[in-house]
C-alpha cells in the first residue's frame, strides 16, 4: 500500500498527488515512470513521475481525469491509499549539453517533460519552452516551468491565454529564427507529437518524444506496449518511453491506443453512473434529516 | 521384484496390480467447462486415490524418482496412500517439493515420473500427477500444521522472482533456517503460475494457499519490486544485508515473428493475452477494469504448440471464440505441449491445424486484423532439437479469416537485471550463464536458475533448478566458499 502524502488540484480535472514511495524516490531519474493498480478489481496503468525526493521518500505525478481509473485516482485525497505502485520503470531521459533545446509540453504532457527540463537545464542547455493547452485552465506548470526555462511560450487553442493556435505555430517560428537548435522534446498528445516531428523532420532537428501507450507489466513481459519504430516493434516500457520522433510510426500508436475504445467508455459511464447513484441515495438519506 | 525391502501394505500381487486399469480423474464435462473458467480436473476422492495407488509395483529401482527433476519420493508417498496415511504422504512429498498441489496439477508427468514409471512398458503409467495433487488438496483441507524449519543461521537470503524456481528455493532455504525474502515485479506472487496458467488448469485459490503456507513457514513476500530498476543486485548486497541473492526471474520477453502486421490491432503475444485474463481477470471485465478484445462469435487462432499456445486458444474458446484454432508449423507428435492438455483441448473443440505457418496478418483496412496467410509445411530431416524440420511446401499459401491471433511461439531473455548488474556473464542469447549443478553464476554470492538461464522450459524444471540453488545457497552460507 502507498499512502497519498499530498493531493491538490492544479486545473480542473488535472490533480498533483506527492505519494510515498521510499523505493521509487532513490532510483528515479528524468524521464521514467511508474505503472499503479488502484484497488483488487483496478488496471494496471503507467503514469509518469513528475519529480522526486528521495530524502523525503516521496514521488509526484500529475494526473488527468480521462477514464474510469484516472477519475477514481483523482477522487482520492490525502491520506488515502493506493495498492499498488511500481517503478521507476523505462529508460531515463538522455541528458547532456546540446546547446540549444526546445521543449514542447502540450496540456498534462508538460508535466512529464517537467523533470527531464530540469535536468537539461542543469546540464547547461539554453532552454525554449513552449506550453500549449485547449484553453487557460489546461496551461500547466507554467511557473515552475518558466523558473527552469531562457525563454517561456504559451499558447492556446482558443486564444484565452499567451498566443492564439497550436504550440507548432510558435514551434515553427523558433525553427525558422537564426538561434540553432540542438533538441526538441515534445511531450503531449499524440496528434501534437505527430506535428512537432513533421515540423523538426524537414529542419533535421534532433527531435525526442515520450510515448505512453496501453501498457501492462512494464518490464517487457508482456509486449502490449509495442510500438513500431523505425519499422521495428519496440517495447515502449523497456526500450522507451523515449523515442526518436522522426523514427515513430504515430499512426500505429494511434490505431493501438484505439483497441480498447468501446470498453474504457462503458467502464467510464458505468463508474459515472454509479456515482450518481450513490449521490441520489445519499441525498435521500440528508432529505429525511 | 519387492522382496528386498520392508513388507508392502498393498495386497494385491504384481500380477493384480496390473490389471487395475488407470483410474481417471472426475473432469467437467466439455461443453459445459467451455462456458466457464473454473478447473476441468475435479479431483480424486479417496477410495480413487487408494484404488490408484495400488497398481504402483513398488520397484526396487524406483526410475519414478530418478526422473523426477525435484526427486520426489514417488513411492514412497504412493505407499502412504495405500496405508490410508494421507497428511503422512503430503509431508513426504514436501521434503523435497514445496508446491505440491501446484505440480500435481501442472507438471508434465508423461516426461518424467509417469513417463518412467514401469508399468507403462505393458499399460498405462501409475497416475502419479492425480495422487499428488491429491493428497496435496488433502493436506489443505486438513490444514496440517507444517513442519519446523532448522535453528536460524542469521543469513540472509534475497529471492529475485516468485515463479517456481524462486517459491521452490525459498521453501528449501527457509527449512534451514535462513531469512529469506522474495521479490516480485508485478502486484501478486506467482509469476508464471499467476499471469501465465489459467484458472482452469490452475486456480488461483491453489496457489494462494501453497503462498499462505510459505508465508506461515517464515519466507517474507515484497510485491511491486522490480529488481534493476528499483533496487540493484549490488543494492541488496550492500545496503540491504543480503548474503546471497537467487535471480529466479522466468524467461521473459515475448518473441514476434517478424512477419508483416504484427502491429495491427487483434494480434496479441500470448503472455499479454494470458496476463490480461489470469492476472488482471480481464474475463469478469467489467468487474475487473481489464478489459480484452471481445472475442464471442469471433475467429481465432494460437500459433505455437506449446503450453502456453494451448492455455491461449482454450482461454479465447471460454471467452465464446466460434473457431479456435491451434497452428503449428510441425506435426501433433512434435508439439512440446503437457498430453492431458491436448486432450483436454481437443475435447473442447480447438481445431487443430498442423504443418501449418504464417506468413502474413491482414488488415481489415483499419488497422484490425481480419485474416491470416499461411504456407502449408512438410517434414524434412531432423534439426538441431532432434525434431524433424518443417520446410514450406512452395506454392501452398492460403487464408484463415481471423479476428484474433495470439502468438506463442517463445520467449528471449529480459535484459533488466543482466544490464545492471556488473560482472554478471551472460550467454549469447542473453540468458544468465550458470553452473548445471551449483546454480553458480559468474558473480560471488549470487545464483541464477530457471527460465532466465535454460530460456522457456516448465514449472518442475524450473522448481527443480531451484531446489539444486537452495542446497548450493546453503552450501555457501554455511561454509563461507565460493
Amino acid at each position: 500500500m502507498f499512502q497519498i502524502v499530498k493531493a491538490a488540484v492544479i486545473a480542473p480535472g488535472i490533480k498533483r498527488f506527492l505519494i510515498e514511495a521510499p523505493r521509487i524516490a532513490r532510483k528515479h531519474e528524468a524521464g521514467q515512470f511508474v505503472i499503479l493498480r488502484l484497488d483488487e478489481h483496478g488496471e494496471r496503468i503507467p503514469l509518469t513521475i513528475e519529480s522526486s525526493d528521495a530524502e523525503r521518500g516521496t514521488i509526484s505525478i500529475v494526473v488527468q481525469a480521462v477514464g474510469k481509473t484516472t477519475h477514481q485516482l483523482n477522487a482520492l485525497d490525502q491520506g488515502e491509499y493506493i495498492r499498488d505502485v511500481v517503478g521507476p520503470l523505462g529508460k531515463p531521459s538522455v541528458i547532456k549539453n546540446f546547446g540549444t533545446v526546445v521543449i514542447v509540453g502540450g496540456g498534462v504532457g508538460t508535466a512529464l517533460a517537467y523533470p527531464t527540463t530540469v535536468a537539461l537545464k542543469r546540464a547547461g542547455n539554453r532552454i525554449l519552452t513552449i506550453l500549449g493547452g485547449r484553453n487557460r485552465d489546461l496551461v500547466i506548470l507554467e511557473e515552475e516551468m518558466r523558473a527552469t526555462s531562457d525563454e517561456l511560450y504559451v499558447t492556446t487553442d482558443d486564444g484565452s491565454y499567451g498566443q492564439k493556435g497550436l504550440v507548432t505555430n510558435k514551434l515553427q517560428e523558433l525553427i525558422t529564427q537564426d538561434e540553432k537548435i540542438g533538441m526538441v522534446l515534445a511531450v503531449g498528445p499524440v496528434p501534437m507529437m505527430k506535428a512537432v516531428a513533421e515540423l523538426t523532420r524537414e529542419k533535421g532537428i534532433h527531435t525526442v518524444v515520450s510515448l505512453n501507450p496501453i501498457m501492462i507489466d512494464g518490464t517487457g513481459m508482456c509486449g502490449g506496449c509495442r510500438v513500431l519504430v523505425g519499422g521495428k516493434s519496440q517495447f515502449a516500457c523497456v526500450d522507451g518511453p523515449e523515442f526518436d520522433a522522426h523514427e515513430v510510426n504515430f499512426e500505429v500508436l494511434t490505431q493501438r491506443n484505439r483497441m480498447y475504445r468501446e470498453a474504457e467508455r462503458r467502464s467510464l459511464e458505468d463508474y459515472q453512473r454509479s456515482l450518481q447513484e450513490k449521490e441520489a441515495s445519499t441525498c435521500l438519506v440528508g432529505g429525511g434529516k | 521384484m519387492n522382496s528386498t525391502k520392508a513388507p508392502s501394505a498393498n495386497p494385491l500381487t504384481l500380477k493384480e496390480r496390473m490389471k487395475v486399469p488407470r483410474q481417471p480423474m472426475l473432469e467437467q464435462a466439455p461443453k459445459l467447462r467451455v462456458m466457464n473458467f473454473t478447473e476441468v480436473n475435479l479431483g480424486y476422492s479417496q477410495e480413487l486415490a487408494k484404488q490408484e495407488a495400488l497398481r504402483c509395483l513398488e520397484c526396487a529401482k524406483a526410475t519414478c524418482v530418478e526422473n523426477c527433476p525435484v526427486g520426489v519420493k514417488v513411492k514412497d508417498f504412493v505407499k502412504l496412500i495405500v496405508e490410508g496415511k494421507f497428511l503422512e504422504a503430503a509431508a513426504k512429498i514436501r521434503e523435497d517439493n514445496v508446491l505440491p498441489a501446484i505440480t500435481g496439477r501442472v507438471c508434465p508427468q508423461e516426461d518424467h515420473c509417469e513417463g518412467a514409471c514401469l508399468l507403462h512398458k505393458k499399460v498405462e503409467p501409475l497416475g502419479v500427477g492425480y495422487l499428488e495433487r491429491f493428497v496435496a488438496d488433502y493436506e489443505q483441507r486438513a490444514g496440517a500444521p507444517i513442519a519446523p524449519n532448522a535453528a536460524a543461521t542469521g543469513k540472509k537470503v534475497a529471492i529475485v522472482g516468485s515463479g517456481p524456481a524462486g517459491l521452490s528455493a525459498a521453501g528449501d532455504l527457509i527449512q534451514r533456517g535462513h531469512r529469506v525474502r522474495v521479490f516480485e515485479a508485478l502486484h501478486e506472487i506467482g509469476g508464471v503460475l499467476v499471469y501465465g496458467i489459467p484458472e482452469f488448469r490452475l486456480p488461483k485459490e491453489v496457489i494462494r494457499q501453497q503462498i499462505d503456507k510459505m508465508r506461515e513457514m517464515g519466507v517474507e513476500f515484497e510485491t511491486n519490486v522490480v529488481i534493476g530498476k528499483t533496487v540493484s543486485i549490488d543494492e541488496l548486497f550492500e545496503e540491504e544485508g543480503y548474503h546471497a541473492v537467487f535471480i529466479a526471474t522466468g524467461a521473459g520477453l515475448p518473441v514476434f515473428l517478424s512477419i508483416p502486421g504484427e502491429h495491427l490491432n487483434g494480434v496479441y503475444s500470448a503472455n499479454e493475452f494470458l496476463t490480461r485474463i489470469n492476472l488482471m481477470h480481464a474475463y469478469e471485465f467489467p468487474k475487473y477494469d481489464e478489459p480484452i478484445m471481445e472475442l464471442r462469435g469471433k475467429h481465432v487462432a494460437v500459433i505455437g504448440g506449446g503450453n502456453t499456445a494451448l492455455d491461449a486458444i482454450r482461454s479465447a474458446r471460454r471467452l465464446g471464440a466460434e473457431n479456435a484454432y491451434l497452428i503449428y508449423r510441425r506435426s501433433e507428435k512434435e508439439m512440446p505441449a503437457r498430453a492431458e492438455e491436448v486432450k483436454h483441448a481437443k475435447q473442447e473443440g480447438i481445431e487443430f491445424r498442423m504443418l501449418t505457418n504464417p506468413v502474413e496478418f491482414i488488415d481489415g483496412g483499419s488497422g484490425w486484423l481480419k485474416g491470416m496467410r499461411c504456407v502449408q509445411m512438410e517434414l524434412g530431416e531432423p534439426d538441431a532439437s532432434g525434431r524433424r524440420r518443417p520446410i514450406a511446401i512452395r506454392g501452398s499459401e492460403f487464408e484463415v479469416p481471423l479476428e484474433v491471433a495470439i502468438i506463442a511461439t517463445g520467449t528471449s531473455a529480459n535484459p533488466l537485471i543482466q544490464s545492471t548488474t556488473p560482472g554478471l556473464k551472460i550467454n549469447k542469447k542473453g540468458y544468465i550463464e550458470a553452473n548445471q549443478d551449483t546454480q553458480r553464476t559468474s558473480r560471488e554470492g549470487v545464483f541464477a536458475g530457471g527460465d532466465i538461464v535454460t530460456g522457456g522450459a516448465t514449472v518442475i524444471l524450473a522448481m527443480g533448478a531451484g531446489r539444486r540453488a537452495a542446497k548450493s545457497i546453503h552450501e555457501y552460507l554455511t561454509t563461507g566458499e565460493w
